[in-house]
């Protein structure tokens, strides 16, 4: 069960990394308006 | 003959750019292109030039998938001039960092995939424009160019597709929500990933329970749990801290104190028994309280965000520019560059910028906004005119002699600000039910803590702490958000836009409910009330008025229009107050008594009509009194419902009103108003007054349009502003009724009875719910996994009352 000592830590890191991921995208706006892009992405196979 | 055939034998021919019918006459035999309006030609013009035709394409799919609507271009074709102004670029489109201008406007009549595209290809269409994005929900469009491009072309441009730009106010304003939102969100977040891995631990901890597992191990969780709880705690969940401690600072009850008690209580608990290897701790039930009680804040703030987003739509599009008259030149320049001495010109229907004494020109004023007054008033030169009034008849010019804050309507808004800022907060319902609650755990908590002290168990204190955590009233502060955020979402849906959650429980007791007359319980429009003679005779005066742009004339036009054809002759308009023509060889003459007898020689009677308090007008044709006419606000055709409603639930009605006594009698006494609660002749500080003594001794609603409305608007318990105000009453009110009528005034004293019951379904779910866990807690059976169970199942109870209500559906059934 040793293991744990490295899965667990391992898996915090995880976390935390997504975390980091996640307050990096809210303070670049990505989460500001979640109506609009949906829609234009629907457009965004021209040329 | 040859007309009906051709007609008939040609299907419903479809707009090109709009998809609505075309009218017959604007049809263009064997073009390929067809549009209903001269908007949608110009839309399709600039489209088509841009190779952009894809728009159309885009837009079918939308159709099909119903979330375009069909509407026709609406182009103003203004000139946008005002924008190039040094001081107005500076205001609204400032060089960023890149060097490069950025400028927000709102869009009207934006609403679908198609439009995004489109005005996303804005780049496409003018040379510098680097970059153009849409935020539809807030139909807010972030344009982004070189310095040097002119921000009217750009206006232009868009007006010209269809979607008429306001300048967007106050970027301060829409920052710090912004910056409020991704705070609340990061919060969230935190606490999210706090709660999902104590969680985990947790669920690990309590298998433990059952099978083996080794000393070392637990001990690992447990310091690991903590750490997590801990961080959780006073990261996102210092907000809970902090509202208790400014709490207990001013001495209001607040929700937020029993949850602090029982965070901080559950924490040190948790903290000195992994400290000590003694005890429970109870860090996943603690990180999911944080979770979920700043979810239902949020999603309270959201929804309160698209109210307000509607609300600042309708901010912009008050107008910002006025027309400055330097020599002979006239010129668009914004309102704030304007100073005293500036001629300004007011052409028909624009509304007065700046007060001023009139210096060239004649015409008639609607004041009915300032002074509820709401017979138009006739000005010439040396006449003063205020900020505020609309010009109904003909161009003026206007020397300044004071704007912006010196206004009249400037300082009637200082009013406003000042009534609105000491107005007393209100304590809500689930906060003064947390003063008792918070006094109930204390003690019984105690009362745990004594008795099992007595009886010698070392667990006493656990017992305590146990009673504490598990009576933190997680669904009580769930209860309010949820129920308010979904009365609020779909209040919007319905056009009754609600600024702060705590106006629907500021409504939920009946009292004094006082509505403006002028524009509120009248239309605000100069309309035919009473025709006294052949009705069949109303199509042909209003051929011959039709050509008068005199208000009464106007309405006169409004009442008899019809399909028929006259052939009038001859027409003459009169200073002294009438019309004379020839309509199909018949000689008729339309005006005030005084006017039309000088034609005929024969006073008519129009006592009746002055009784009523009614302007009266007198139609002769070929010499002979025909018909006498009374003008007027008519009332609003939902006004006498909407009052009737409001009766049934126990209010008491009155009207404040700046409009003559006699005329708010009249309109009272139709609508069955006690005559001891009606008020006319009001200046807006008597308003005020009236609202402010009132509401010593119980609520009191205003309802109004106007300026002369807005202090009493922000003074009184809730304020209602109406469809078709001013700003000043849109600034002042706390709900807005964005569609026409009255009917939404009781639609929201319904939905606010019906959000304070779901709430007070909530609570007693939940309290319900803590009798159930406090005794368990109380008699030393609980454990952390029993707590972990009941906290999402009384969660999840709160959510399912809220979504279930009931609130604003019937009111759309009936």
């Amino acid at each position: 069960m040793t293991v744990i000592y490295v899965v667990l830590p391992l898996a915090l890191i995880f976390a935390g990394g997504a975390l980091w991921a996640f307050i990096w995208s809210v303070k670049r706006g990505q989460f500001d308006d979640l109506s609009t892009p949906p829609l234009r992405m629907l457009h965004d196979d021209d040329k | 003959m040859t007309m009906a055939a051709v007609t008939t034998t040609r299907e419903r021919i479809a707009c090109t750019h709009c998809g609505l019918p075309v009218p017959r006459g604007l049809v263009e035999e064997g073009a390929a292109e067809q549009f209903c309006c001269n908007g949608c030609k110009t839309a399709f013009a600039v489209i088509h030039q841009c190779k952009l035709d894809r728009y159309y394409e885009f837009r079918e799919r939308d159709f099909a998938a119903g979330t375009a609507q069909l509407q026709p271009a609406k182009i103003t074709g203004k000139s946008y001039r005002e924008f190039d102004d040094p001081t107005f670029l500076a205001l609204h489109a400032p060089v960023m960092a890149d060097g490069l201008r950025q400028a927000d406007f709102y869009l009207e009549g934006a609403h679908c995939a198609s439009c995004v595209w489109l005005v996303e290809k804005l780049p496409m269409m003018i040379a510098g424009v680097t970059e153009s994005r849409l935020d539809l929900g807030k139909a807010l469009v972030r344009v982004r160019f070189a310095d040097g491009v002119a921000l009217s072309q750009i206006a232009r441009t868009l007006d010209n597709l269809g979607y008429a730009p306001h300048p967007a106010r106050s970027s301060t304003a829409r920052q710090v929500r912004q910056r409020d939102e991704r705070r609340q969100m990061i919060r969230i977040g935190v606490a999210g990933a706090c709660m999902g891995n104590v969680m985990l631990l947790g669920a690990a901890l309590y298998a433990g329970l059952w099978a083996s597992m080794d000393e070392v191990h637990v001990q690992l969780f447990r310091w690991l749990s903590m750490a997590l709880g801990v961080l959780a705690v006073v990261w996102p969940g210092a907000v809970f801290f902090r509202g208790a401690w400014a709490a207990v600072r001013t001495r209001t009850p607040h929700l937020d104190v029993p949850i602090a008690l029982a965070l901080g209580a559950g924490t040190v608990a948790g903290f000195v028994n992994t400290l000590f290897n003694t005890g429970e701790i109870y860090f996943d039930s603690i990180t999911t309280l944080v979770f979920m009680l700043l979810v239902g804040r949020f999603l309270q703030a959201r929804q309160q965000a698209t109210a307000d987003d509607a609300i600042e739509l309708l901010y912009s599009l008050t107008p910002i520019s006025a027309r400055r008259v330097v020599g002979e030149k006239v010129d668009d320049v914004p309102i704030a560059s304007l100073n005293k001495g500036d001629v300004v010109e007011v052409r028909a229907g624009e509304s007065v910028p700046v007060d001023g004494e009139i210096v060239r020109g004649e015409t008639t004023l609607d004041e009915s906004l300032l002074s509820g007054e709401s017979r138009p008033k006739r000005a010439t030169v040396e006449a003063i005119v205020c900020a505020g009034t609309t010009n109904l008849s003909s161009t003026i010019r206007v020397q300044v002699l004071a704007t912006g804050e010196e206004t009249r309507v400037g300082k009637l808004m200082r009013l406003v600000t000042e009534c609105a800022r000491k107005k007393a907060p209100i304590v809500l319902f689930a906060d003064k039910l947390a003063g008792y609650f918070l006094v109930a755990v204390l003690s019984i908590a105690a009362a745990v803590l004594a008795f099992w002290l007595s009886r010698g168990d070392h667990n006493a204190v656990d017992y305590a702490v146990a009673v504490l955590i598990i009576a933190c009233p997680c669904a009580l502060g769930l209860a309010t958000p949820l129920a308010v955020t979904v009365a609020i979402g779909r209040a919007a849906r319905q056009g009754i836009l609600i600024k702060g959650g705590e106006t629907l429980e500021r409504l939920s007791k009946p009292g004094m409910i006082y509505l403006d007359k002028t524009g509120t319980l009248t239309t605000g429009r100069t309309e035919l009330v009473r025709f006294d003679g052949d009705r069949s005779l109303l199509p042909l005066i209003a051929a011959l008025e039709a050509h008068s742009t005199h208000v009464i004339a106007q309405a006169f036009a409004a009442a008899g229009r019809s399909e028929e054809r006259f052939e009038v002759q001859h027409v003459q308009q009169d200073a002294r107050g009438g019309i004379t023509g020839r309509v199909n060889g018949r000689a008729v003459v339309v005006g005030s008594p005084a006017f039309v007898a000088t034609h005929t020689g024969v006073h008519a009677d129009v006592q009746a009509i002055l009784n009523d308090s009614l302007t009266p007008v007198v139609v002769a044709i070929d010499g002979q009194v025909m018909a006498t006419a009374g003008f007027g606000h008519a009332l609003r055709p939902d006004a006498g419902q909407a009052l009737a409603r409001l009766r049934e639930r126990g209010w008491t009605i009155g009207v404040l009103s700046g409009d003559h006594p006699e005329i708010v009698a009249r309109v009272a006494n139709e609508l069955g108003i006690d005559a001891a609660q009606v008020h006319g002749g009001l200046l807006p500080e008597q308003k005020l007054a009236i609202v402010e003594r009132d509401m010593k001794s119980r609520p009191v609603v205003m309802v109004g349009d106007g300026v002369n409305d807005a202090a009493a608007l922000a003074a009184a318990t809730v304020g209602i502003a109406v469809q078709g105000g001013a700003e000043a009453s849109l600034a002042a009110a706390n709900i807005y009724l964005n569609k026409p009528g009255l009917a939404g005034i009781a639609d929201v004293v319904d939905a606010s009875g019906k959000t304070l019951a779901v709430i007070r379904r909530s609570l007693a779910a939940s309290i319900a719910y803590n009798c159930i866990t406090v005794s368990l807690a109380a008699t030393g059976l609980i454990t952390p996994l029993i707590a972990a169970i009941f906290m999402p199942i009384s969660s999840i109870t709160m959510l399912t009352l809220a979504m279930s209500a009931r609130t604003f559906v019937k009111a759309r059934a009936s």
